[in-house]
């Protein structure tokens, strides 16, 4: 149940716990700690980890270990000594450890949060009560020179076991309190990057999930796109009997109809003709769909084309009375572009102004020079802007119901209707907007609209003029 | 659970979990000043924002029974709801929950939302929430507008885990819900590792012990 290795990182902020005490603790406050215990009490200080390194250590060769270690037995003993007090096995207890020179280590566990993490090794140092050289210091080379041994023993600190074991407890209350704010420290951080990957791994899976979403949603609008197309061209096809056979039968080719008669095939005729423009107009919309829309392009007359569209709404507007008015700036270039389908948006615009604009109202079509802007903003547009192009500017303004600002952005969405209720009073399928976009913007152009409820809406198509 | 068998030790975690300002970090407060000094280690609190636990409280508590170093890790979670991250994070490996309900009338939806995450964030720590040891604490019984106690008794009655109620604040209740969900706990492990067979580590030997530590008073 330990740890495996490659997971230990994972383990360690699961249970909090200090799985090596040479990663938490630094190792420059630890010696300090240290140092300032041996200024007080000249005591020698080591501190071990649980797994044996060696993290501080303040300490001073003691004049008669400097002695001892200069002679080969000496040396040997020396080494057995220090090997011991090292490899000490773990304990919960204080152990002391003797030398044979008479002096003491104190091994100290250090535990934290029940559990060892490490040991402090303090001395040698010599016990106050220590009155003989002992013999084991003696006998450790024969070469040894008993005065001088004396001598120099008599300079090793000494100290009482009950003022050891004080210093012991103070040592190991400021290493408690080191150990738990690097502790902290240490978990804080873990915490602040193993919380960030946690995140991060959540968004993307939230982004993988929103894309698997995205591209179901996209597969989805194809089919729909497909569907279309068959129905429209499927619809198409009996609605050209219908039309053709009722405007036969309208126009007495099988026999003369009485005037009742003649007028409900003339209603066939005509509810079947609108039929098939929408099924027209949503078979564009899906052929647009499929691939980029096809131009013919031809140099176009732009007053010409205004003319046109005027003629083309003046019979509904005189029903209605609404007076419709023209504004041609002179001397304006022509086009390139497709005039089929420039003159399907600039209809779509004038056909949906009067539909939107009440009776007695007004409807002003214009035409000027005018510029598209380039669109880049925020930071360094100036930098990173193109340059403006010159261009053709169609308005359809009319003095209708006007939209709210929120409507807007939502109006060049295919099949978006401002009034979406089933019992609207403007028909269409809404796409008009939608197509009339396209078709513009394959003319590298815009399409704008400015509105105001209850004053009315300006649509505004701006195609480039390529220099000739 | 982290079993060490070379150093016979037991480490236990269990998470507070609970909505924002139920009393989690109180109640771990409260365990803090009462247990066995002894016992108990030093309260950590991780990073800390106007008092709102950010990270993780966490208060390690140890003792020795059966011959094992048993090792007690209480965590909280931070209750608000943008911390979700670090809520997973701190469920990681919990062998039992102790979900901090405030008893607050006002507070029900709030409960029963961090209920729904604390089972999600379960379930996407790989545990299974219906096996996870839980015990509910309703503290805050002191305030004004709260559910009667016949009525959070009678609801209680419909559900599997152990219900306490409590005033953390004032350290009541505290150390049942502990003790509680740690014999819960305790009777878990043992189904899933037959610490009994392996350690001679019985649940009335445990309990005997954390009795001892945590209510030094009330000890059988």
């Amino acid at each position: 149940m330990t740890a495996k290795n490659g997971q230990r990182g994972a383990i360690d902020i699961a249970l909090g716990d200090v799985a090596k005490l040479e990663e938490v603790v630094d190792r420059e406050a630890l010696t300090q700690v240290c140092r300032s215990f041996f200024e007080l009490f000249s005591l020698s200080v080591r501190i071990f980890s649980s797994s044996g390194v060696l993290l501080a250590d303040v300490h001073e060769e003691q004049s008669v270990c400097r002695y001892v270690n200069s002679l080969a037995g000496g040396r040997d003993a020396c080494r057995s000594v220090v090997a011991g007090v090292r490899n000490a096995p773990p304990s919960m207890e204080i152990v002391t450890h003797p030398c044979f020179t008479g002096a003491v280590y104190r091994i100290v566990p250090i535990t934290y949060q029940g559990r060892g993490v490490g040991r402090i090794v303090l001395g040698p140092y010599l016990p106050a009560d220590t009155r003989e050289v002992p013999a084991a210091l003696l006998a450790v080379d024969p070469e040894l020179d008993q005065n001088e041994a004396r001598d120099r023993l008599a300079q090793m600190p000494r100290v009482r076991t009950e003022t050891s074991d004080r210093i012991i407890e103070h040592l190991r209350g400021i290493l408690d309190l080191l150990l738990f704010s690097s502790h902290r420290a240490h978990l804080t951080s873990e915490m602040h990057v193993a919380s960030v990957r946690e995140s991060f791994r959540e968004l993307a899976e939230k982004n993988d999930r929103l894309t698997a979403a995205y591209d179901r949603l996209k597969e989805l609008d194809r089919l729909k796109s497909n569907f279309l197309a068959t129905v429209s061209h499927e619809l198409r096809t009996p609605l050209t009997s219908i039309i053709g056979y009722s405007e036969m039968l309208e126009s007495g080719m099988v026999g003369e109809l009485n005037e009742e008669q003649k007028e409900f095939v003339h209603t066939i005729f005509e509810k079947g003709d609108q039929l098939l423009a929408l099924i027209t107009t949503l078979l564009d919309l899906s052929k647009m769909d499929q691939s980029a829309i096809r131009l013919d392009r031809v140099p176009v007359d732009a007053t010409l084309l205004l003319g046109d569209v005027q003629a083309n709404i003046a019979p509904t507007a005189k029903k209605r009375d609404i007076q419709v008015e023209t504004q041609v700036e002179a001397d304006l270039p022509h086009l390139d572009g497709d005039l089929v389908r420039l003159r399907q948006v600039l209809f779509n615009l004038a056909d949906n102004a009067l539909k939107f604009t009440a009776n007695g109202g007004r409807v002003t079509l214009s035409v000027k020079r005018d510029w598209i802007e380039d669109e880049t903003s925020g930071m360094g547009a100036v930098l990173m802007g193109g340059e403006s192009t010159p261009a053709v500017r169609f308005d359809v303004q009319d003095s209708g119901i006007g939209m709210e600002e929120r409507e807007l952005a939502r109006i060049f969405d295919a099949f978006y209707q401002v009034d979406g209720s089933s019992t609207r009073e403007h028909g269409g399928a809404g796409l008009g907007l939608n197509i009339a976009k396209r078709i513009t913007e394959a003319h590298g152009g815009r399409i704008r609209v400015t509105s105001q409820v209850g004053v009315g809406t300006t649509f505004s198509v701006l195609l480039p003029i390529v220099a000739s | 659970m982290q079993l060490d068998f070379n150093a016979r030790e037991l480490t236990i975690k269990l998470v507070y979990y609970g909505p924002a300002l139920s009393g989690k970090t109180t109640n771990l407060q409260a365990v803090h000043t009462l247990v066995d000094s002894q016992a108990s280690g030093r309260l950590m609190t991780l990073e800390t924002r106007d008092d709102r636990t950010l990270f993780f409280d966490l208060l390690p508590l140890s003792f020795q029974a059966g011959g094992l170093t048993i090792r007690i890790k209480l965590f909280t979670v931070p209750g608000q709801v943008i911390h979700n991250a670090t809520r997973r994070l701190v469920l990681q490996g919990a062998d039992g929950v102790a979900f901090i309900a405030d008893s607050q009338i006002a507070e029900t939806a709030a409960n029963r939302e961090a209920f729904l995450n604390m089972q999600e964030n379960l379930r996407e720590n790989g545990l299974d929430p219906d096996q996870v040891p839980l015990v509910i604490q309703f503290n805050k019984r002191d305030m004004p507008n709260v559910r009667s106690d016949a009525e959070l008794d009678r609801m209680a009655e419909r559900g599997k885990e152990p219900v306490f109620k409590a005033v953390a604040l004032r350290g009541v209740g505290v150390l049942e819900t502990l003790l509680g969900l740690l014999e819960h706990t305790f009777a878990h492990l043992e189904r899933l590792h037959s610490l009994e067979a392996k350690f001679g580590l019985n649940q009335a030997v445990f309990m005997n012990e954390v009795r001892q530590r945590l209510e030094p008073g009330r000890a059988s």
